[in-house]
């Protein structure tokens, strides 16, 4: 098939999301909604240790209640399910606490009731003996500590890759992930000087709107789950095996999201509301409460060493990172995050000699998986700062240091891979241009200071990943979209739209996108680290050629290949003589990939494309308050072709307000393995206040060769270079040492405690 | 626990309905109304989702308790307009991408209402303000106070406004 010119009008325009009138009119379907006649609530309880061995759960007074139709523990789910264990990368979760509890917050039983009030009355009467056993909460204790949070890995069979962990025994390491390009003790001994930091990032969440919610709902042998996920068709498969059922008997449906971030990946409470289900036969509905969404998924802290050598002339010859990611009690998609963001630690630099260590750990914390970025985030604030303090101590401009270590084109990253369609000096450049970089900047004076600061950053996508759609074209020539692609926000809805549109020469909003259902939507692999676009949207492409194809093909089995300008409607008219029949077009679509080499992490072909985000920070800081003022941010992405602009500025601007928490106020404050401040009331996300008023986002002139139309994705790129500009920035204005996150008033005025009082006068300590 | 019989105008209509004590606005107006627009999020009142207007003040309806809108004019997102009749901040919020998982969009669109109503030609320092206790986890917040002043713009133009829309004035 020839490439079709994009010339119908739906590339590059700003089309409103299809959605757009149910959700500002409050009618938009979330499964939070959702009631089924008969239906019981699941209310959860939780463990109060972080590490205990259960030596009774007494569930007798509880049931007893008025109301309750049912306690649950992993006794009763073995009888549905007998091996209850659960997970993408490994099968280490049970559905319910069997024997110990891992960390505090921990599932350990469910009342049932038609109240959920009732339900949740009911926990309080339900009494659990533990034993305490020694606990492990720090990334870097775990790696050699005594305490096991598993006695045995149990890596799932679907990663082939992670097939030789095995049965490993006496390790909390789940993961280690290596990357060696060159020799880079050689290239350290090739080096004038040489750098060493060691940065951490601290436990965040994702905090979505609609807090996760599963119903399910098993009648004659057959599931059907209603669930705010991202990743319906995993769900489906690992049901499924959980059930030891076909997959044609499991069916995921998924409305509207209210917001993901990566935290409704994968399976979330889809087993457990799955188990209930078969238990009572009757509908089981679990909503999380904001306070338990603290509970189901984080992102991973993480520990990062970074080492480089550094030459005469300021080129980076050698750098050596060394990442250990706080997994918290169960995998989840942690050996992933510690793959993905492993082979991109080293930066946007071009550089002979790397070597990266990377490393998924057990701990007796929350799990941790993918939340915007699935790692990219934590390592560029290491690597950016790192690049930043290198440049301080040679006293280079920062800007100049960058630019002189870029990749550049055709180049190989770390991993081998070359950079192609990443513009990486690009967005430096446009955020250099708006912060006028090469201008005098007024870093203020007294108990004001000001600072600025950039960063540019990578990520690689995950890889290999499969998506399929289906276009059905109407006998009026109306068409519907089948995608497994879930909108929670982010516009996949009328992208894919536009594409299909664009391809078919109809008009995006007057396409109807079918939503997920795994009975009617074909496979994709999940909506995740901004690959939709990409994947889905390709495979729209093709579906959408593979109809016209099948027209074309029409026109000439009729005899009216002469008559170009026949519409569907007239061809299906002729064919079957009255208003009736379809076409339909398929199209499935997987990147090429290369495994990367098991020891030194090398391969030509490691990601399908290049996430590239740059960013500018000014800040102000009362010195006697530690307070900072974010008053400028400037957010650079590379999304390939722009097909929906609006779209795109709103990921670019909210991807990056989201990172703004992460730098500034979220962190999940542990004591003794308790988190203390899980709420909104304590654990503070940007609102409205928060937001710079000088705020610019934009996306650079280029263009994807292979995706759909020229594009990419656009969801997380903002995410990576923001904290490390800001942290650059803050360091800029003060001269303190900024290696930890978040960067509050406290950390800063401990700094400045002990600061030197600066030579130009009026500075407190 | 015993219900109670509570009467109120629901977006201009008269209701009855029976609540139970510990029923939360938000409760009632989903289970018994079928309306979806104002929705319980962190349940402590800080995020704004499940913003509701009643006696012409903005409440948090999952802190609201139903019993004690008895006798009271209450206001959702549903009663400002119909998907193909737009309330000019419904139509603006659309024109502006005011939203992305919509999750919130409702809160903050009653607070924008209710925010012109008190005043038409807020400055972005009051539009921040007024808003800062809706949570947006989509971060749609410069999209929003533009939303906001394109609503400002749009409804000061307006020559005679719609008495429909002004019922709980």
């Amino acid at each position: 098939m020839t490439d079709i010119a994009s010339n119908g009008g739906n590339i590059g325009r700003p089309v409103n999301r299809l959605e757009s009138r149910d959700k500002v009119t409050g009618r938009a379907e979330y499964v939070h909604h959702l009631q089924l006649p008969r239906m019981l609530h699941g209310k959860i309880l939780r463990s109060n240790r972080p590490h205990a061995r259960i030596v009774r759960v007494d569930t007798s007074t509880a049931a007893a209640l008025d109301g309750v139709y049912r306690v649950v523990t992993i006794e009763d789910i073995r009888t549905v399910i007998p091996h209850p264990y659960y997970g993408p990368a490994f099968h280490d979760q049970p559905i319910l606490a069997d024997g110990k509890v891992r960390f505090s917050g921990e599932p350990v039983a469910v009342v049932l009731a038609a109240d959920k009030h009732v339900a949740e009355q009911a926990l309080n009467l339900i009494n659990v003996e533990y034993e305490d056993i020694p606990a492990v909460f720090d990334e870097v204790e775990a790696m050699t500590s005594p305490v096991l949070v598993h006695d045995e890995l149990k890596p799932a069979a679907t990663f082939a890759d992670l097939k030789h962990l095995k049965g490993c025994r006496d390790t909390n390491i789940a993961l280690d992930y290596h990357l060696r390009r060159g020799d880079v003790e050689s290239g350290f001994r090739a080096s004038s000087r040489v750098f060493e930091h060691e940065f951490r990032v601290q436990t965040v969440m994702h905090a979505t709107m609609e807090p996760m919610v599963s119903v399910a709902d098993v009648v004659d042998g057959r599931v059907t789950l209603h669930t705010a996920s991202q990743g319906p068709s995993f769900v489906r498969i690992e049901i499924a095996r959980l059930l030891g059922w076909p997959e044609n008997r499991v069916r995921v449906k998924v409305p509207y999201v209210g917001g993901g971030f990566g935290g409704k990946l994968y399976i979330k409470l889809e087993a457990l509301v799955t188990a209930l289900s078969l238990l009572v036969e009757r509908p089981v509905k679990v909503s999380l409460t904001m306070e338990e969404q603290f509970f189901a998924i984080t992102r991973h802290a993480c520990t990062m060493r970074i080492k480089s050598g550094i030459s005469e002339d300021g080129r980076i010859l050698a750098r050596h990172c060394e990442v250990i990611w706080n997994g918290g009690a169960y995998a989840d998609i942690g050996p992933r995050v510690t793959q993905k963001a492993g082979f991109t630690a080293a930066g946007a630099y071009d550089i002979d000699n790397v070597a990266i260590e990377s490393y998924a750990v057990y701990t007796n914390k929350p799990p941790a998986g993918a939340l915007r970025g699935f790692g990219a985030p934590q390592t560029a604030w290491a690597y950016e700062r790192h690049t930043d303090m290198i440049a301080d101590e040679l006293g280079m401009d920062k800007l100049e240091f960058r630019r002189k270590n870029l990749l550049s084109r055709e180049r190989p990253q770390a991993s081998g891979t070359l950079m192609r369609d990443a513009a990486v000096a690009e967005a430096l450049d446009a955020v250099a241009d708006q912060l006028n970089w090469s201008s005098p900047f007024d870093k203020g004076s007294g108990t004001i200071r000001r600072g600025r600061g950039i960063a540019v950053g990578l990520k690689g996508i995950t890889s290999p990943t499969t998506s399929v759609a289906i276009v059905n074209l109407s006998a009026d020539g109306s068409c519907f979209l089948s995608v497994g692609t879930v909108d929670m926000g982010q516009g996949s809805d009328t992208v894919m739209a536009q594409i299909a549109a664009e391809v078919l020469g109809l008009k995006a909003e007057d396409i109807r996108v079918i939503h997920s259902d795994t009975d009617v939507t074909p496979y994709d692999m999940g909506t995740l680290g901004s690959r939709s676009t990409f994947h889905m949207g390709t495979a729209v492409r093709l579906a959408a050629e593979d109809a016209r194809r099948k027209i074309d093909a029409l026109r000439v089995e009729l005899g009216l290949d002469t008559h170009a300008g026949s519409t569907v409607p007239e061809l299906l008219r002729t064919k079957y003589g009255m208003q009736a029949g379809n076409i339909i077009g398929t199209g499935s679509f997987i990147p090429d990939y290369r495994k990367p080499d098991s020891e030194t992490g090398q391969s030509d072909k490691a990601t399908p494309f290049w996430g590239v985000g740059a960013t500018g920070a000014e800040v102000e800081i009362d010195t006697e308050t530690g307070w900072v003022t974010v008053t400028k941010v400037v957010n650079v992405i590379d999304a390939g072709t722009a097909l929906n602009p609006k779209l795109v500025k709103q990921q670019i601007s909210g991807s990056a307000i989201m990172q703004l928490g992460f730098t500034l106020t979220e962190n999940m404050v542990f004591q003794d393995g308790q988190l203390t401040n899980g709420s909104l009331a304590d654990y503070k996300i940007p609102n409205i206040l928060d937001m710079p008023r000088d705020w610019i986002c934009e996306w650079v002139d280029a263009k994807q060769a292979d995706g759909p139309f020229g594009a990419k994705g656009a969801g997380e790129f903002s995410s990576i270079a923001l904290s490390p500009a800001i942290g650059n920035a803050v360091a800029d204005a003060l001269g303190i040492r900024v290696v930890d996150l978040p960067i509050t008033p406290e950390s800063i005025y401990v700094a400045l405690q002990g600061m030197p009082v600066s030579s130009n006068g009026g500075q407190k300590s | 626990m015993n219900a109670r019989t509570i009467r109120f105008h629901l977006n201009g209509e008269p209701v009855q309905v029976d609540v139970k004590p510990h029923e939360s606005l938000v409760e009632v107006l989903t289970q018994h109304f079928n309306l979806k627009g104002a929705r319980e999020s962190c349940g402590q009142g800080l995020c704004g989702c499940c913003t509701v207007e009643v006696d012409s003040k903005v409440v948090s309806g999952c802190l609201q308790l139903a019993t004690f809108v008895d006798n009271c004019q209450v206001r959702t997102v549903e009663g400002l307009g119909e998907r193909n009749d737009l309330h000019p901040v419904q139509q603006a919020f659309i024109d502006a991408g005011a939203f992305q998982c919509g999750f919130c969009t409702p809160g903050f669109i009653l607070m924008t209402v209710r925010l012109l109503e008190e005043n038409p030609d807020p400055s972005d320092d009051e539009i921040r303000h007024y808003l800062s206790g809706n949570l947006c986890r989509c971060s749609a917040y410069p999209e929003i106070v533009d939303a906001v002043k394109l609503a400002a713009l749009r409804l000061s133009g307006q020559t005679r406004p719609d008495p429909s829309r002004l019922e709980l004035r």
